[in-house]
């Protein structure tokens, strides 16, 4: 039976979140962009909403369930506040949620609870890597299975909190699959580069990361000897950008039309000209249209579809498209002040282009 | 509780549907294309047939009928349902789907504005041993979008208790079939008050062989070339006082003509599925013959390592599969009773967007293929245009999503 509307709980769920992101986020947000920092109190704040911990079953701790539709609302309502600091937020789970969902039960047992009964901490993943193609199923960065241990060699970029990371999910490829591994705090030839420097988000600290001969216990491969699969990994992370993108987009869309239903030009609102009402009504079409793309994939994961994968990166083709095409409009709507820092559309805009780029920068 | 599953009920009738739309509309596609004007009665008559085994006057959900849905407490999906058969009817043959008896826009405002004799006396006649048709009459020469411009009058003789109806439509899809292949009817839109302006405009019935009332010309289109588009000319056409659809008076109100555009909260999504249907045909078609030719699309693989085909099928793919949903959301807050004029003109517009690009974007692809009559893809290319034109063009729809986001007036923004 189909159904567009949110459980009950689910729907508490997005009104705190709204707040939290309205309230804190957002008011935060421009000074977080300029000075390059967010504060940490903000970041515990929206970590003690617990929606991390609400994903994890209690046998690790945790208080609920894993639900990517859940998620995917979670991360909308986030992003929509700040996409910076949704994704600060949301940082633990890049380590926590992959455990999760392909660990094994040592694994899950021994990692996760540290994370979820913490404070927030810098618990991070390595995934992306500076190359123009770069494609998460054919990694530059090698692991070796030598013996008991592995052996991990390659340089990573887009990490966020490698610096001062209590422990990190590295991925590698092993033998042309990618594949995690955890390396803990500390771990011998783990080099942490400069801050990136980037387009946008410069409220997240980004690192470069070496790994020289980096070696781990083999016991650290994700999902125990044998490995796991990836493809749920990159689903759950494909689905938690784009829902990430469709909260950016929408967050541009409300403030353009406000500006626009106050603007006066030849004696009437901007929004009263057909070529700016025109754009806003596709822009919320297309949100529209793209939300429900997303939340069908997030469905799909959570009844296990084997076409769940493929729908994610549809999904997150099509937000990533509409967050160009929306943040870009935005600025538009606003004319020259749309160009000006004092309005948060040009750093949306910034935003709205990463989401061709981030990969794996978020999970749900 | 978000849910994409579709209902049990529309997937059994989808099978049947697809097998009607693979064998009875396929097969016959192209010839009813070349040849304009031919009337496709072996589907007509195989439709007419089904349709009234399965209890129904038409394809259209009906409210006074109630449905096992009802009797079991569960919420309505007839608008889902209806939704689903067209998208499939569409796939099968967009211009043969609109000749279906009984089942288009003028026996929908029967069945919205009427009263119960109104509805026994105009919608028993679908339910006949021979197909019926109908049709609704609403643009004139001289007023399409602007519905408000429309010049047909009627006027009331009180001594022989009957509307006089003057005017000249056009366009009307399916009037040929309705007025004169058939003892159908057509709702036509008239004022009352040429003053009044749109409080004055009502619907009224006009039954086929009423004098004064004529077909005067079959059109010669671009595409859904087996329905047919006519003009009707009304020259003192006489037809009962009870033939009004609505209030005989004039309220200083534009209630009634609201009504009439709130029909436009169910039907517009009904067109979104046509352009889905079209849209699928096509990227199922296009994805085939890619195979064919051992195209093979990547899907996972970062854009910079994809082909441009690859690129653009998965780019179809995600129009149309998010063109399907936001259709689909129309339809089930239609049968929820939720207030949906801004989905279901997002879901116009969205989709009549898509359908042109995903019809334009395949025949491009295919080259030589592609522009060949040997498939059908250059007729679907034609058949497209039409869902961003008819039932509000996509400005129009537009205009409808920008007010409601807006929340602007029709004279806040025109
Ligand atoms: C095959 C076919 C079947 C049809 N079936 C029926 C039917 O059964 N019954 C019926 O009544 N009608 C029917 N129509 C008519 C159809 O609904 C109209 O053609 C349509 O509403 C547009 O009107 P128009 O052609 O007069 O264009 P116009 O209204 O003249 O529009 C011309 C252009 O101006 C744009 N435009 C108009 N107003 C505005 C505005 N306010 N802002 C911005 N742009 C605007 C339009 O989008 C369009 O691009 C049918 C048409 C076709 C082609």
């Amino acid at each position: 039976m189909y159904s567009f509307k949110p459980s009950e709980e689910q729907q508490m769920l997005i009104d705190a979140l709204k707040r939290y992101a309205m309230d804190d986020l957002r008011a935060a947000a421009r000074d977080a962009e300029e000075e390059g920092q967010l504060p940490i109190e903000l970041v515990e704040k929206g970590w003690e909403l617990g929606y991390l911990q609400a994903s994890i079953p209690e046998d690790y701790d945790g208080f609920g369930e894993r639900s990517a539709v859940t998620g995917v609302l979670a991360a909308e309502e986030l992003a929509y506040g700040d996409l910076a600091g949704a994704l600060a937020v949301m940082t633990p789970g890049l380590f926590a949620t992959p455990i999760l969902l392909v660990g094994s039960e040592a694994q899950k047992k021994a990692y996760i609870p540290p994370v979820i009964e913490m404070e927030w901490k810098p618990f991070t993943a390595a995934l992306m890597e500076q190359k123009f193609d770069f494609d998460p199923n054919d990694l530059t960065t090698t692991a070796a299975i030598d013996g008991d241990s592995v052996v991990i060699n390659g340089e990573k970029s887009y990490v966020p909190y490698a610096d001062g990371a209590e422990a990190m999910l590295i991925y590698a490829n092993l033998a042309g699959a990618t594949q995690g591994f955890i390396v803990p705090a500390g771990t011998e030839g783990v080099v942490v580069g400069e801050r990136q420097k980037l387009l946008g988000l410069n409220a997240l600290p980004f690192y470069t990361v070496r790994f020289e001969n980096v070696r781990v216990p083999l016991e650290n491969r994700l999902g125990g000897a044998d490995g796991h699969d990836f493809a749920p990994i990159l689903a759950a992370s494909n689905v938690a950008l784009a829902a990430m993108a469709i909260g950016v987009s929408n967050a541009a869309l409300d403030y353009a039309v406000e500006y626009a239903k106050d603007r006066d030009v030849f004696g009437m609102k901007v929004a009263q000209k057909q070529a700016i009402a025109f754009m806003i009504a596709e822009m919320g079409t297309a949100i529209e249209a793209i939300r429900l793309l997303v939340w069908e994939a997030a469905w799909m994961i959570d009844g296990g579809n084997p076409e769940a994968s493929k729908q994610a990166y549809l999904a997150l083709s099509g937000a990533m498209d509409a967050a160009m095409m929306v943040t870009d409009r935005a600025v538009q709507i606003l004319g020259g002040h749309g160009y000006i820092r004092e309005h948060p559309v040009e750093m949306w805009m910034r935003s709205g282009r990463g989401f061709a780029t981030f990969n794996g920068l978020a999970i749900v | 509780m978000i849910d994409f599953e579709t209902p049990k009920p529309i997937v059994q009738l989808n099978t049947v549907v697809e097998t009607v739309a693979v064998n009875m509309m396929r097969t016959v596609s192209r010839e009813m294309d070349e040849n304009e004007h031919t009337v496709p009665w072996d589907f007509i008559n195989f439709m007419h047939t089904a349709v009234k085994s399965m209890g129904g006057t038409s394809m259209a959900p009906d409210a006074d009928k109630p449905d096992d849905a009802k009797k079991e407490k569960r919420p309505s999906i007839g608008f889902q349902r209806l939704g689903h058969m067209v998208e499939m009817l569409a796939w099968g043959d967009a211009g043969m789907y609109l000749c279906i008896p009984g089942g288009m826009l003028g026996s929908a405002a029967v069945a919205a504005a009427g009263t119960p004799e109104q509805k026994k006396r105009f919608l028993s006649r679908f339910m006949g041993d021979k197909p019926v048709f109908d049709g609704m009459a609403m643009t004139e020469p001289q007023a399409g979008s602007d519905t408000s411009a429309i010049r047909a009058t009627a006027v009331l003789d009180n001594d022989t208790n009957e509307w006089i109806l003057n005017g000249e439509k056009i366009f009307v899809t399916a009037g040929q079939k309705a007025l004169v292949e058939s003892d159908g009817f057509v709702v036509v839109w008239a004022t009352i008050d040429p003053e009044a302006g749109r409080a004055g405009m009502r619907s009224f019935v006009v039954e086929a062989g009423t004098p004064g009332c004529k077909v005067t010309k079959q059109e010669h289109k671009l595409g859904i070339r087996a329905s047919d588009t006519v003009s009707v000319v009304f020259q003192d056409c006489r037809i009962p006082f009870e033939n009004i659809l609505g209030s005989p008076t004039v309220e200083k109100t534009t209630k009634g003509f609201k009504g009439a555009m709130a029909t436009f909260d169910a039907t517009r999504p009904i067109i979104a599925a046509q352009a889905v249907g079209i849209a699928r045909a096509t990227l199922e078609l296009l994805k085939e013959i890619l195979a064919e030719n051992g195209v093979e699309i990547r899907y996972g693989l970062p854009r910079q390592k994809l082909t441009s085909i690859e690129r653009d099928v998965i780019e179809m793919e995600v129009m149309l599969r998010s063109a399907w949903l936001l259709t689909l959301e129309a339809l089930w807050m239609a049968d929820n009773k939720l207030h949906n004029p801004k989905e279901a003109s997002m879901a116009k517009v969205y989709a009549g967007d898509i359908v042109v690009k995903i019809t334009q974007k395949a025949v491009e692809i295919l080259g030589p293929l592609g522009y060949s009559r040997e498939l059908l893809l250059e007729k679907w290319f034609r058949d497209a245009k039409i869902t961003d034109l008819y039932e509000g063009t996509g400005q129009i729809n537009r205009l409808v999503v920008a007010r409601n986001m807006l929340g602007y007036r029709g004279s806040q923004l025109r």
